[in-house]
Order: structure tokens, then C-alpha cells, then sequence
């Protein structure tokens, strides 16, 4: 009897299917939970944690990211209209600027920034929280300049040429009309965005921030180094997804819908 | 009263001896137009013989590369012109209609009236709402441009361009993207603008229309003017060659 080639493919994920089991099965009869628990999940460990890790952490982890976000927004913004303007030098500038901190990993420019700079000049920052912040806001303006950019320039041609028809100038026409368009169509990258400077924060922890301004990251891995276990890593791990995990799915959701409404 | 007076008040638009190119490619080579007040120009020709790109250059959304554009008295080919002031006086329809998507038909109507002549929020939706009643659109004044359909989208545009209360009317191929059941609202609306003394200036594909509301034809080809007149000469009876091939192959379908 001849096998069609539907019932072949149908064969073949059963067998995957049953294999993926097979390793599941395997991986929980011969893994040690006990001592797995006790190495990356004690749970008296896991208490401890709490609420420090909460109120603390990811409280710092939170405002890192937002100063990060609305810095690296308003910046991104203004090199995005600087790469779009008529006006050789500007473009050549924002493009200069993108590609420099696009180029150089966030560690380094975080050293640079926040230990280099302070330590070649003697000048000190006036907040723990901005010398984290700003490097981070640098970075993240010359990847959403771009996004941004792309977004302007998918609003259609015929927008702005309304808009100067009826007398707007080009900024008022860029503000009322074409701007709002554009950030529409990058909310989901931008939310993408938004998550990777999430993590991304965790960086910052190399510049020995104080007690006050310890971020996830440094919470959990001080942490391991008081505890001697992988614990407050894992838990700082599960803070994070908590975070990051509504955002992809709100992605997911919106790109669903925008490809349900380009239909 | 000097003559002077009269004529600048009398033209509406001059263009004098206009060119443009792209690249290498020269698409209006010496264009000559004056349009009184209350004329309705019709300005007809085959695709690509520049007529959509003079009636951008009469507002200036393209750069001519040479001539003058005289507008209601001002000069907008002159350095010094304030390009946007002057638009607020022109009103420009476009063949994509280009209303703002993120905008009510109202909002896109009252939109321009307050951030560019300043007018109050009442005052605008006022005028908004008698413009939507003349283009018969009132129900749809909350409507978004997507829940439209295509001759309504135009018609909100129409009203759109006519809240700056303009002095002229550009039409862009108006009628060219709409479903053949839509055109003739649009038409009519037009139309009646005509009847009320509007100048318009009209790229158009429609012969009929041209032949019943215009004032005046322009017959244009490879970015000259070959023939213009009243409709009954320039429709009825072409005296041009390039005229009559053109109006032969668009009637004759």
C-alpha cells in the first residue's frame, strides 16, 4: 500500500512528538531534583528575597528603564528628524551618532561613560541613577532613532502633502499629522525596544552602584556571593520574566491584530 | 481705479513661461496659464504630459525649475514668499484623497482651521459641520476616513480643502481612483462649487464634466499647452492634430 505524502508528514510528527516525550521523561527520572532544588532553588533562600527584591531591585531595574526609554525616546526622535531633514550636516551628524553608539557594545560605552569620563576628568556624576541611565538613554536613542525613522517614512506621501496644502508648516505638519501616524505603526517595535532595554539594564551593575541604586541584576548576583547558592539569580531570572514576558505577548497580540487589519 | 488693481484682482493665477524637469527628464517646457476670478479651467491630456505636475507647481508641492507662479497677487516662486500663508488661499484636492487615517471626517475638516488660521474649537467644528452638510455628509461627521468609502473620502477631502475658505480649487485627477458608481457625487459636488463662482483649476479625465462646467479647456501634451478654449471649440471641436488623436482615442471607448 502506497503511504501519501500526508500521511508520511503526519507519521514523522507523530514520531517527534514521541520522542519529545521520551526526553522529557528521561531528563525527570535521572535529574537529582532534590539536590537541583536545594543548589538553584532553596526555597528559605527564596524568602529571603523577598520583599527587598521587589521594593529594591526591581524598583531600580524600573526606573533605569524608564529614564532609559523616555531619554532614549526624545533623543531618538530628534535624530530621527535630524537623518530626515534637507540639511546636509544634520543628517550627516545623526547618522554619525547612530552609528557610533550602535557600533560600540552598551558595556563599553557604560564603562566609558560612567567610569572612563568620570575618572580621566575628575568630574563625577551628580546621580548614581543618571550615571546608569544616560549611557543606557545614548544607546537606546540611536536604535529607536532608526525605528523611528522607519516609521515616518512608511507614513504615506500623500499625508504630508495634504497637510502643506492646507497651509501647515513642515514642523507643524511633521507634529499634527505625519508624527502621530509614525508611532502608531512602531508601537509594537517599540515595545521590543523597550523590553531588550529591560534587560539590558542589568548591564549597569558593572559600575559598583551603591546599596541604593542595585538593580536586579546586582541584587541577584550579591546575592549568590552571600549565599553561596544560585538562588537569587534564579528568582531575579523569574522577576525579569514577569516583566518582559506581558510585553512580548502584547506584541504578539498587536502584530496579530495589525495583520488581521492589513487583510 | 488703475487698471493695475483690476488685473491683479482679476487673475488669480499667471504662470509665466514654467518649466520643470526631473533629471533629465523635462515635463513642462514653457507653460503659459491665466486664470481669471471665477473661471473653471479644465486642463485635459494623455498620462505623462505634465498637466498633474502644473497643477503641483500652482501651490508649489513641486519646485518649478524656471518661470514665475503669480497666485491671488503673490509671487510664490519668489524667494521671499511665505509658501504657507499663501497655500492656506489655494485649496488642493488629490487623486488618493489623502485624508488623515487617525482623524475623524470632522477632525480632519477642522484640524487646519485651528492649528494654521487659529480659529476656536466651536468655530471650527461649526464651519466643519455646514461644509460636511454640502458635501451630504453630516451622519458621517465621526466617521473615520477607513470606515468610507472612496467618493466619501473625497468628498470629506473637498470639504477639508474648503474650510481654509480658499480662493481657488485645485483638483487633482479627483475622480480618477473611485469606483465608477462613486464618481458622480463627487462630480456633483464639484459642480456645484462651480455654480457658485469658485475658480477651479481641474485635471481631469471626465470629458463630460469638462464639457458641461468648464469655462475653459486646456488641451496639454509632452509638457506644452497645444490648445485652449471654450469647450465647445476645444471638446466639440479640436482644431489641433494631437487634440483630436487624444479626444478620438478617450470618446471613442
Amino acid at each position: 500500500m502506497a503511504v501519501s505524502k500526508r500521511q508520511r508528514a503526519m507519521y514523522i510528527r507523530y514520531a517527534v512528538y514521541a520522542l519529545s516525550v521520551a526526553a522529557v521523561i528521561a531528563v525527570a527520572l535521572f535529574v537529582d531534583w532534590e539536590k537541583l532544588q536545594r543548589a538553584m532553588f532553596d526555597w528559605a533562600i527564596v524568602q529571603e528575597q523577598f520583599p527587598r527584591i521587589l521594593i529594591s531591585a526591581a524598583k531600580n531595574t524600573v526606573i533605569f528603564t524608564i529614564l532609559g526609554f523616555a531619554g532614549g525616546l526624545s533623543f531618538g526622535l530628534l535624530f530621527a528628524l535630524m537623518r530626515l531633514s534637507t540639511i546636509r550636516p544634520y543628517r550627516w551628524l545623526a547618522a554619525t551618532y547612530i552609528e557610533i553608539f550602535r557600533g560600540i557594545p552598551l558595556l563599553v560605552t557604560l564603562l566609558i561613560l560612567g567610569f572612563g569620563i568620570p575618572i580621566a576628568t575628575g568630574w563625577q556624576w551628580p546621580n548614581p541613577f543618571l550615571q546608569g541611565a544616560v549611557p543606557l538613554a545614548l544607546v537606546a536613542s540611536a536604535y529607536m532613532a532608526e525605528t523611528i525613522r522607519a516609521g515616518i517614512e512608511a507614513v504615506p506621501k500623500g499625508q504630508m502633502e495634504a497637510a502643506r496644502s492646507l497651509g501647515m508648516s513642515y514642523p507643524r505638519a511633521m507634529i499634527t499629522i505625519i508624527i502621530p501616524q509614525a508611532l502608531r505603526i512602531i508601537i509594537p517595535p517599540l515595545t521590543n525596544e523597550f523590553v531588550l532595554l529591560i534587560k539590558d539594564t542589568s548591564l549597569i551593575s558593572v559600575l559598583g552602584v551603591t546599596d541604593a541604586t542595585r538593580d536586579l541584576a546586582r541584587f541577584g548576583r550579591d546575592g549568590v556571593n552571600h549565599s553561596a547558592n544560585a538562588t537569587p539569580l534564579i528568582v531575579a531570572g523569574l522577576v525579569y520574566l514577569a516583566m518582559t514576558l506581558p510585553l512580548t505577548q502584547l506584541v504578539a497580540y498587536m502584530e496579530r491584530r495589525a495583520k488581521a487589519a492589513g487583510k | 481705479m488703475s487698471n493695475e488693481i483690476i488685473l491683479i484682482d482679476d487673475y488669480v493665477v499667471n504662470v509665466a513661461d514654467l518649466n520643470k524637469s526631473f533629471g533629465a527628464n523635462h515635463v513642462l517646457r514653457g507653460i503659459n496659464l491665466h486664470v481669471q476670478r471665477g473661471e473653471v479651467v479644465c486642463i485635459i491630456g494623455p498620462s505623462g504630459s505634465g498637466k498633474s505636475t502644473l497643477l503641483r507647481c500652482i501651490n508649489m508641492l513641486e519646485k518649478p525649475s524656471s518661470g514665475t507662479i503669480v497666485v491671488l497677487g503673490r509671487e510664490l516662486t519668489h524667494i521671499d514668499c511665505d509658501i504657507d500663508e499663501a497655500r492656506t488661499k489655494i485649496g488642493m484636492v488629490f487623486q488618493q484623497f489623502n485624508l488623515f487615517p487617525h482623524m475623524t471626517a470632522l477632525e480632519n475638516i477642522c484640524v487646519a482651521q485651528r492649528k494654521v488660521l487659529g480659529r476656536s474649537k466651536a468655530e471650527a467644528e461649526m464651519k466643519g459641520l455646514q461644509l460636511l452638510a454640502r458635501v451630504g455628509l453630516t451622519e458621517k461627521a465621526d466617521a473615520y476616513p477607513g470606515q468610507l468609502s472612496g467618493g466619501q473620502q473625497q468628498r470629506v477631502a473637498i470639504a477639508r480643502a474648503l474650510a481654509m475658505d480658499p480662493d481657488v480649487m485645485l483638483f487633482d485627477e479627483a475622480t480618477s481612483a473611485l469606483d465608477p458608481e462613486l464618481v458622480g457625487d463627487v462630480l456633483t459636488v464639484m459642480k456645484n462649487l462651480a455654480e457658485e463662482g469658485m475658480t477651479m483649476l481641474v485635471v481631469t479625465h471626465e470629458m463630460g464634466f469638462a464639457s458641461n462646467v468648464a469655462t475653459r479647456v486646456v488641451f496639454m501634451d509632452d509638457g506644452v499647452i497645444v490648445e485652449e478654449g471654450p469647450p465647445s471649440q476645444v471638446i466639440a471641436a479640436p482644431r489641433e492634430v494631437r487634440t483630436q488623436m487624444f479626444l478620438s482615442s478617450v470618446l471613442n471607448h
